[in-house]
C-alpha cells in the first residue's frame, strides 16, 4: 500500500500532522472506536441533539402530509416557475452526497491514507443526503403515489417511460447511485459488524450484529475476494459519481432556457457537488471528533486536506461562473446576455452577490495555513460554503425561469412557509440519521484503521 | 493414518501479522493443503503465502456489467423503437445517443450488484455459524489476534503432529476446534 509514498520521517511529511496519533495498536483502535457504540453511556448531548432533530422530522411529516392532502399549490411555485424549492433542494442534497463517494472511492484508488478515518461517516452522509434528495423529485411530481410510472414495468396500458428525457435519466442515475452507495457502505461495514458482534456482551446485540455481519470470520480466502470486490466497487463508483451530477446538470443543460443551455454545466456541477460535499463532511467531522474525542483519528491533517480540496473545487466553480458570463457575452445571443445582466441587476441580484461572497470570496481565506488550522473558523466556513452552494442552485433555477424569452412569460417566485418547512425538515431528517448512525454503527472503519496501524508500524521500523 | 471425524481441526493463535505469515509458510511447507488463516484486517502478502490464485470476482463483475449495459441498451431500443414507438417530427426511433446515460448507469448497476453478490456467494456468506467460532479466543480474530487453523479433512492431518507444528512456529495458544 505504501509504494510511492514518501517515508514517514521525510521532511515533507514531518511538517504535517500525522494521519493517526502515536502509540496505537490493533487492540486500542478497536477498543476506542467500538466503545463509542458498545460501552460508552449515551450522553445527554446526544439525547438533546437527537430530540431536536426528531422534532424537526415531525415538522417534515406534517409538511409532507399537508402537501399530499392539498397538492403542490401550498408551495410558492407557479407558471412560469414550475421548478422551485423542490429542485433547488434536490440538487443541493444530491451534490452534498458526492463528497462521500469521492472520499471512499476516488481517494481509495489514489491510495490516499488520510481517507481511512473519514470514509465511513462520509459514506453514511452520502446515503442520508441521497435519502433527503430523493424526497424532493418524488413530492414534486404532485402525485407521489403515482411515481412508479417512471419505472419501466410492463403495465396493462402498454405504457413505457420516455428514455430520451433527462428526467428519466435522473431516475436511473439517482437510484443507481443510491444502490451502489448503500452496497459500498455495507461491504465496508461487514468486518466491523463482526467486531461489534464479538465484542458486545448483551445477547440481543450479539444476535443483531451477528446477523448483519453475515457470519464474517476474517478468513484469508474471504479477505482475498473481499479486497477484489472492494477495489472493483471503488473503480465503479468513481465514474458513477461523476455521471450522477452530470445527469443532474442535463436536466438543465438539455433544455433551451437561457442560462441553462450551456456545455459547461456538467463539469461545473460536478465540481460544485464535491465542493459542497466536502463542506458538509467538515460540518460533520468537526463536532464529531470533538464530541467523541477522536482528535487522534481525525487529525488536523484531515481537516487541512479537506480544506484544500474545498479551495481547489471552489476555484473550479469560480471558473464556471466566469465562463457563464464570458460565453454569454461572446455568443452575442441576446437572451443569454440579458440573462447574465439580470443576475447582476435583476430582482434576484442580492442572491447572486451573496452567492459570490459565500462561494468565491470567503473560501480564498483557505489559502492561509493559519485559517486551515483554526477549527472554529473552518467550521463556520464550511457552513458558509453550504449556504453558497444552495444559493447557486437557487440563482440557476429561479433567475432563468423568471426571465426567459418574452416579457409576457416573466414572473416572480417566493417560497412559502411550507417550502421552508419541507426544506428545514429534510435537514432535521439528515441530522437525525447522523445521530442514529454514530450511536449504533462504528463511525470510523475499524478494520481499515487496523490496517493503517500495521502500515505505520511497518514504516517506523 | 488417523481419522478425526469428530473435530474440525487444530487452531494456533498469533500476535502479529509477521508471526502469522511465518506460520502460514511453515504449515504450507509441511505439506498441508486444507488450512486457513484468519486475520482482523487484510494482511499484505497473506494471499501469496497461502498460494491463493486469482479469484472469480472480477470475471463475475465484468459479466454483470456487460449484462447491465447490453441488456439496458437493447431494452431501451425495444421500448423506443418497437413496442412503444413515438413519431416526434419524424426523428429516428432508434435515437441511440439519448439512450447512453441510462445504458451507462445500468452497466455500473449490473457490475456493482455482481461484484457484491458474487463476492458474498463465493465466500458462502451469510453463514451465521462456523466451527471456528467454538474457540473462545477466536472472538479476538476480529480485533487484535491472528489465527491459523489446520483442518481435519486434510489427508495429512494428525492431531498431535499438527499441534506440535503450530507450537514450533510459536503459536501463543493451540486449541482443538470442536465440530459443534
Amino acid at each position: 500500500m505504501s509504494a510511492g509514498q514518501p517515508p514517514l520521517d521525510s521532511p515533507e511529511i514531518k511538517r504535517l500532522s500525522p494521519v493517526l496519533g502515536p502509540g496505537y495498536t490493533y487492540g486500542s483502535v478497536t477498543d476506542k472506536i467500538s466503545a463509542i457504540v458498545l460501552t460508552r453511556p449515551t450522553s445527554l448531548g446526544w439525547f438533546i441533539g437527537f430530540g431536536i432533530a426528531f422534532s424537526i422530522v415531525g415538522m417534515l411529516t406534517v409538511a409532507l402530509g399537508w402537501l399530499i392532502i392539498k397538492g403542490t399549490g401550498i408551495w410558492g411555485i407557479n407558471i412560469p416557475i414550475g421548478w422551485g424549492f423542490a429542485i433547488v433542494n434536490f440538487v443541493w442534497w444530491i451534490g452534498i452526497g458526492h463528497a462521500g463517494t469521492l472520499i471512499s472511492a476516488i481517494l481509495f484508488l489514489l491510495n490516499q491514507k488520510w481517507r481511512t478515518s473519514i470514509n465511513r461517516f462520509a459514506e453514511a452522509m452520502t446515503l442520508f443526503a441521497v435519502a433527503c434528495a430523493g424526497i424532493f423529485p418524488l413530492i414534486h411530481t404532485g402525485r407521489p403515489w403515482m411515481a412508479f410510472y417512471m419505472m419501466p414495468y410492463p403495465s396493462t396500458m402498454g405504457l413505457w417511460p420516455q428514455f430520451r428525457s433527462p428526467l428519466i435519466w435522473d431516475v436511473f442515475a439517482v437510484s443507481t447511485y443510491g444502490t451502489v452507495s448503500l452496497m459500498f457502505w455495507y461491504v465496508g461495514l461487514i468486518p466491523d459488524l463482526a467486531t461489534l458482534r464479538d465484542r458486545s456482551i448483551k445477547k440481543p446485540l450479539k444476535v443483531i450484529y451477528g446477523m448483519l455481519s453475515m457470519g464474517w470470520r476474517g478468513s484469508a480466502r474471504h479477505w482475498h475476494r473481499y479486497q477484489s470486490a472492494y477495489l472493483l466497487l471503488a473503480g465503479l463508483a468513481t465514474p458513477l459519481v461523476l455521471s450522477v451530477h452530470t445527469v443532474v446538470s442535463f436536466d438543465f443543460a438539455v433544455a433551451i432556457v437561457p442560462g441553462w443551455h450551456t456545455t459547461i454545466f456538467p463539469p461545473y456541477f460536478v465540481a460544485g457537488a464535491i465542493y459542497s460535499g466536502f463542506a458538509m463532511v467538515l460540518t460533520i467531522a468537526i463536532p464529531l471528533r470533538k464530541a467523541y474525542n477522536l482528535e487522534d483519528f481525525i487529525t488536523m491533517r484531515h481537516l487541512d486536506n479537506m480544506a484544500k480540496v474545498m479551495l481547489a473545487t471552489g476555484l473550479i466553480v469560480a471558473y464556471g461562473y466566469f465562463f457563464e458570463f464570458f460565453m454569454a457575452s461572446y455568443s452575442g445571443n441576446k437572451f443569454d446576455v440579458f440573462l447574465v445582466q439580470q443576475r447582476l441587476h435583476g430582482p434576484y441580484a442580492p442572491f447572486y452577490y451573496a452567492l459570490i461572497l459565500c462561494n468565491i470570496l470567503t473560501p480564498q481565506l483557505l489559502w492561509f495555513y493559519k485559517i486551515r488550522h483554526n477549527v472554529a473558523v473552518l467550521f463556520i466556513m464550511s457552513i458558509v460554503v453550504n449556504i453558497g452552494m444552495w444559493l447557486e442552485r437557487f440563482v440557476i433555477v429561479v433567475i432563468s425561469l423568471t426571465r426567459d424569452f418574452v416579457p409576457s412569460a416573466w414572473g416572480r417566485y417566493s417560497p412559502t412557509f411550507w417550502d421552508w418547512a419541507t426544506f428545514i425538515g429534510t435537514m432535521g431528517l439528515f441530522v437525525m440519521l447522523i445521530f442514529l448512525f454514530v450511536r449504533v454503527l462504528p463511525a470510523i472503519s475499524i478494520a481499515e484503521m487496523r490496517e493503517l496501524v500495521a502500515e505505520t508500524s511497518e514504516e517506523n521500523k | 493414518m488417523q481419522r478425526h471425524a469428530d473435530i474440525y481441526g487444530v487452531m494456533g493463535e498469533f500476535g502479529t501479522p509477521e508471526e502469522l505469515l511465518h506460520a502460514v509458510e511453515k504449515v504450507r511447507a509441511a505439506g498441508f493443503e486444507c488450512f486457513e488463516a484468519y486475520a482482523p484486517f487484510p494482511v499484505e502478502g497473506l494471499s501469496e503465502a497461502l498460494g491463493l490464485k486469482r479469484n472469480m470476482v472480477p470475471a463475475i463483475t465484468l459479466l454483470g456489467g456487460l449484462t447491465g449495459g447490453i441488456g439496458g441498451f437493447f431494452f431501451q431500443y425495444w421500448v423506443a423503437a418497437i413496442t412503444y414507438p413515438q413519431n416526434i417530427a419524424g426523428r429516428p426511433l432508434n435515437s441511440w445517443p439519448a439512450f447512453i446515460p441510462v445504458t451507462f448507469e445500468l452497466t455500473i448497476l449490473g457490475a456493482s450488484l455482481a461484484a457484491v453478490f458474487g463476492m458474498l456467494a463465493l465466500n458462502k456468506l451469510p453463514q451465521p455459524n462456523h466451527p471456528v467460532f467454538n474457540v473462545a479466543r477466536f472472538s479476538h480474530a476480529s480485533s487484535d489476534r491472528f489465527f491459523v487453523c489446520i483442518e481435519s479433512k486434510d489427508p495429512n492431518f494428525h492431531l498431535e503432529k499438527c499441534a506440535r507444528l503450530l507450537q514450533e512456529v510459536h503459536a501463543h495458544h493451540v486449541t482443538e476446534v470442536a465440530l459443534d
